[in-house]
């Protein structure tokens, strides 16, 4: 998985600056996402971690911009194709959705609408986008998606309960490619899918990325999908970016407190049984979340200055960034053997 | 197929379960679903066998027949009490109160597993009132106890909340505690983990690992997460539309995978480092239904390895390829 | 949610008795489903009405011990004609209906007057005056003092058919959803029976047939709301609940039939059963409006009765110069009808999501 991150970087595709993101219940207003920033180079896979409630879907719905009335971007900018597409009309970002970046939703697969074919759903979204389209020249695309995706053409009219899970996903990935879009965000693509299903769903991703030289933002809780999928990995917690890096350097050295542990409390087939390391507590209220370092009720290493001040996101090496007072003292996490 | 040579603690025989397909009010249903087929494996007295499988392998409704929740349709469970094997199918009310005593179950999903109008406090201690066990204040003492080994401490906080006070994982812990208040000898779990934050999943193995050896129960523990089962279970048998077709001891089975769907899912499993390379997926085909399958191998269709051997006789049985590790394939029979 | 944002009041176990703490507990939620519904404007406009037609049915017969002469205020037998002086007009130019008479009718009276002169006219039914503040009926009963009077008649009806079609309903409901078979089927085809035969032309039929009295008719409106429409919809939640996991484990717990039934199912469907309790209430007010206006049922006052007697002496069409006989009665049948229809939504809003609830 190697990728040349410095020729990359230049031209960033997507760049996220300091994008926050709250939405209003009745007892206040939840912080959703808090400063959050990072770059999404052409063809990259960046892949962004972290469990319930860390604000990871929220980003991706921000990012396409389709959010519920009660939400709000409070700062930052989200830079795509040269523009700021937080501060768009919807209207306006109608033309940018799907066509410059667009999604593969958790749980989309059973979203396909049971009374109509699958071809003609995927069409739908794409005389949106593509007006002057003919239907021929359409269905010769789809045609041409589901290849890509690994589906056989005879099932563009066929209905969505005449597919299988896996086939329902690839579908849904198709659909997410009609109208060529420069990145794709898939939000926990495999989560609901049977393991095997789930590895090949993933190698056609990796296939349609490299063929069409998309980026591509992984959603997923699952560290280890995010290990063998991502180019560059960013870590959340409680709203927050905690740890971006690339995934070679933050597996085997991870920065952050929270990256350590979340990895070492992974089960996994290969390296040791059982020498893993729990997570007390749970996930802050993001209503009112702690002071300071959103982590610090749970982190074994917090001391003083963790509960008043919140670390800065800092580059501590070349394409690593950290927010943390105490990266010294996570240990190394090593490779698995076995 | 016993881990010891001693008497087992459950003992399951040519399991069988089927379900009708396309039955109306006059016709009779003349497809079936072979959801456990001919299934078979003892687990040992404070021993933890993990059940694993895909979608449809039929390993939850195995874990159901085990606890009495559905019944098989053929095939023989015994559960040890005392000096017999109680035969589960033929017990009569008085065994099933036995059988009750001695036999809980852990389920999947958090949010929907606890009635939501009923405080903690009720739902742990309700096999207690069921089944006439103790008076009030030892009930109250009880379930104080269960809550602090569970690490709801401190009790008195947790006993009068209701569930969606709790998050998920205090939930669980909850339904650990349930299981265990009646000082079961058998637990049937069936991914009690899956629907849980990652970072809480071993905190919540560790305490089902930890109050097994202390209760000295058995675990069956049922998921489709190879890495889970790994942690959790001394033993894994590995499903397949409805059979058994590896069962070993867990490092065995990990370091040493026979069976050809054993090694396409061992290599399936994506390992958090990213410098590992994994190995190819050896399998064809999509998944496939059990309805009325031929008395063929089932994996047939998506072996890479079939013979004319496996084209043309029935299913195989599991055969000891080496010590307590079971395969059913004709090509790894021949490879000795 | 974590442990640390929890409770004021934390007991410990061994310290309080089981009981206290249960109703403690009960209390809480009380509260906390108020808070909630008073939150809801709907709600309490409807809650507001059904208070102050419960403080009018308190208020009656306080008023016949203390400040009204039973003579005159009975609602059933009392008696009042109050006389008024009225002036003669010519026909068709009577204005006021209270201070002028037309000549044709004083003349009815004596033949002799004249236009300009006075007649003492001896009023039946009367208008709203100081002494009868809704004036009086045709039979010269004070109409505030019915109207109070019926508000108690209205209220035991709504509470009695309620409270039957809750029972029903709920029973009919879990014990199908339970059993499913030939008991379910049994239920649900006679609901689909109840509810192909159209409501008001039974309830005519039944009460033409046999003598009924409001107990009779809150009943048998109890008995057909939950054998009918809501029992389907009670075995429905029933039904949705008992495929749930928590009755998988109450049942590896070692819980028999009863237990599931009265511990698991009905406590989780008792909810929507109050919320349609409060629409077979306005159900039953409606109803005996009716058929009282008919003249179906055998009770000597209540807000239908009103409305028959003002139809029985002919004063239906005249209703604008009489309005007095038929709004207050007709206004209050829909208000509180309505009232409770609007609690009843109120109340959707509150069980339902928490019903939802993850």
């Amino acid at each position: 998985m190697t990728f040349d991150q410095r020729a990359a970087i230049a031209t960033p595709v997507l760049d996220v600056q300091h994008l926050t993101m709250h939405y209003t219940v009745k007892k206040g207003e939840v912080q959703a996402v808090d400063d959050v920033s990072f770059t999404l180079a052409q063809g990259e896979a960046l892949g962004l971690v972290g469990e319930s409630g860390c604000g990871k879907t929220s980003i991706a719905m921000t990012l396409i911009r389709l959010l519920a009335d009660n939400a709000k971007i409070v700062d930052g900018k989200v830079i795509l194709a040269g523009t700021d597409v937080a501060r768009l009309t919807d209207e306006q970002m109608r033309k940018h959705r799907w066509s410059d970046i667009s999604m593969v939703f958790q749980g989309a697969m059973n979203a396909w609408n049971p009374v109509y074919k699958v071809g003609d759903q995927i069409w739908e979204a794409m005389e949106l986008h593509f007006p002057d389209m003919v239907e021929t020249e359409g269905r010769e695309r789809i045609a041409e998606l589901f290849e890509l995706v690994g589906l056989g053409p005879e099932l563009i009219d066929r209905y969505p309960h005449e597919f299988s899970g896996g086939m329902r996903q690839r579908a849904i990935i198709a659909m997410a490619l009609s109208c060529d879009p420069k990145i794709i965000i898939a939000d926990e693509p495999t989560t609901a899918l049977d393991v095997i299903v789930q590895d090949q769903i993933l190698r056609e991703l990796k296939h349609v990325q490299e063929t069409l030289g998309m980026a591509i933002i992984y959603i997923s809780h699952d560290v280890a999908v995010i290990a063998e999928v991502s180019d560059r990995i960013g870590v959340m917690y409680a709203g927050k970016l905690v740890e971006l890096g690339a995934t070679d350097e933050v597996f085997p050295h991870p920065k952050h407190p929270y990256t350590y542990l979340l990895l070492a409390s992974t089960p996994s087939v290969k390296g040791p049984r059982r020498k893993l390391a729990p997570l007390e507590g749970e996930p802050p209220d993001l209503l009112k979340p702690p002071t300071g370092c959103r982590f610090h009720p749970r982190c074994p290493w917090a001391t003083e200055i963790c509960t008043s001040e919140e670390p800065p996101f800092n580059e501590i090496s070349e394409g690593h960034s950290v927010a943390c007072w105490h990266t010294e003292e996570v240990p190394e996490l090593g490779r698995l053997e076995g | 197929m016993s881990a010891t040579g001693n008497r087992p603690l459950v003992k399951v025989e040519n399991l069988e379960k089927l379900f009708p397909v396309g039955r109306g009010i006059f016709k009779k249903a003349n497809q079936f679903i072979h959801a456990v087929d001919g299934v078979s494996f003892e687990i040992a007295p404070g021993e933890s066998l993990g059940l694993v499988g895909e979608s449809g392998s039929g390993k939850t409704t195995t874990g159901r027949i085990l606890a009495r929740l559905d019944h098989n349709t053929a095939g023989s469970i015994h559960l040890q009490d005392g000096e017999e094997m109680l035969d589960v199918a033929d017990i009569g009310k008085d065994g099933m109160k036995r059988f009750r005593r001695r036999v809980q179950m852990i389920f999947q999903d958090p949010y929907e597993s606890m009635n939501p109008r009923r405080t903690i406090y009720d739902t742990i201690a309700e096999p207690l009132q069921v089944q006439g066990i103790g008076r009030l204040p030892e009930r109250e003492q009880r379930v104080a106890e269960l809550l602090e080994m569970v690490g709801l401490t401190p009790a008195e906080n947790f006993l009068f909340r209701y569930p969606h006070e709790l998050s998920g994982g205090q939930r669980q812990r909850v339904a650990i505690a349930r299981a265990l208040v009646i000082d079961p000898v058998f637990v049937v779990a069936d991914e009690p983990t899956s629907m849980l934050d990652v970072s809480i999943r071993i905190s919540i193995m560790d305490i089902m690992l930890k109050l097994g050896e202390e209760f000295g129960v058995s675990y069956l523990y049922i998921t489709h997460d190879l890495a889970v089962a790994r942690y959790m279970c001394d033993r894994i048998a590995v499903m397949y539309l409805g059979k058994i077709v590896e069962i070993a001891p867990t490092e065995e089975l990990l370091s040493n995978p026979m069976h050809p769907y054993t090694r396409a899912l061992l290599s399936a499993v994506p390992v958090p480092d990213p410098g590992h390379a994994r190995p190819d997926v050896e399998i064809k085909g999509g998944i496939s239904k059990a309805i009325d399958p031929k008395p063929l191998c089932r994996f047939l269709d998506r072996c890479p390895w079939a013979t004319e051997q496996c084209r043309t006789s029935d299913h195989p049985r599991l055969v000891e390829m080496e010590p307590g590790h079971f395969v059913s394939c004709y090509v790894v029979e021949q490879s000795r | 949610m974590s442990a640390p944002d929890l409770l004021e009041g934390t007991v410990a176990a061994s310290e309080e008795a089981l009981w206290r703490i249960r109703l403690r507990l009960a209390w809480r939620g009380f509260r906390k489903g108020w808070s909630s519904f008073v939150a809801n404007r709907i709600g309490l406009v409807g809650l507001t009405i059904i208070t102050l037609y419960g403080l009018m049915a308190l208020a009656h017969p306080i008023l016949m011990h203390t400040v009204w002469d039973p003579k005159i205020y009975d609602p059933v037998v009392g008696y009042d004609a109050p006389v008024t002086t009225k002036v003669i007009v010519p026909d068709g130019e009577v204005v006021d209906i209270a201070t002028q008479v037309d000549l044709f009718s004083a003349r009815l009276i004596n033949p002799m007057l004249k236009v300009g002169e006075t007649l003492d006219v001896t009023e039946q039914p009367a208008a709203p005056s100081r002494t009868h503040l809704l004036g009086t009926d045709p039979l010269g009963r004070d109409v505030l003092s019915q109207l109070m009077y019926s508000t108690r008649a209205a209220f035991m009806l709504g509470i009695v058919a309620a409270l039957v079609t809750v029972g029903i309903g709920t029973t009919v409901g879990s014990v199908s959803a339970f059993f499913g078979g030939i008991v379910d089927t049994l239920f649900m085809r006679l609901a689909d029976l109840i509810i192909l035969v159209p409501f008001l032309p039974i309830l005519i039929v039944l009460s033409a047939l046999f003598h009924f009295e409001l107990l009779h008719l809150a009943i048998l409106i109890g008995v057909l709301s939950g054998f009918g429409g809501t029992a389907i919809i009670l075995k429905s939640q029933a039904l949705s609940v008992s495929v749930k996991p928590f009755i998988d484990a109450a049942r590896v717990a070692g819980g028999g039939r009863m237990h599931l039934i009265f511990r698991h199912i009905i406590p989780n469907v008792l909810p929507l059963s109050f919320l349609y309790m409060m629409f077979s209430v306005t159900d039953a007010i409606s109803s005996e409006a009716t058929l009282s206006f008919l003249g179906l049922l055998n009770i000597n006052m209540s807000w239908g009765i009103m409305i028959y007697t003002a139809n029985s002496q002919g004063y239906l069409l005249s209703s604008a110069s009489y309005w007095w006989l038929l709004l207050p009665a007709g206004l209050s049948v829909t208000l509180l009808a309505g009232s409770f229809y609007l609690v009843g939504r109120a109340m959707d809003e509150i069980i339902n999501p928490r019903l939802r609830r993850r």
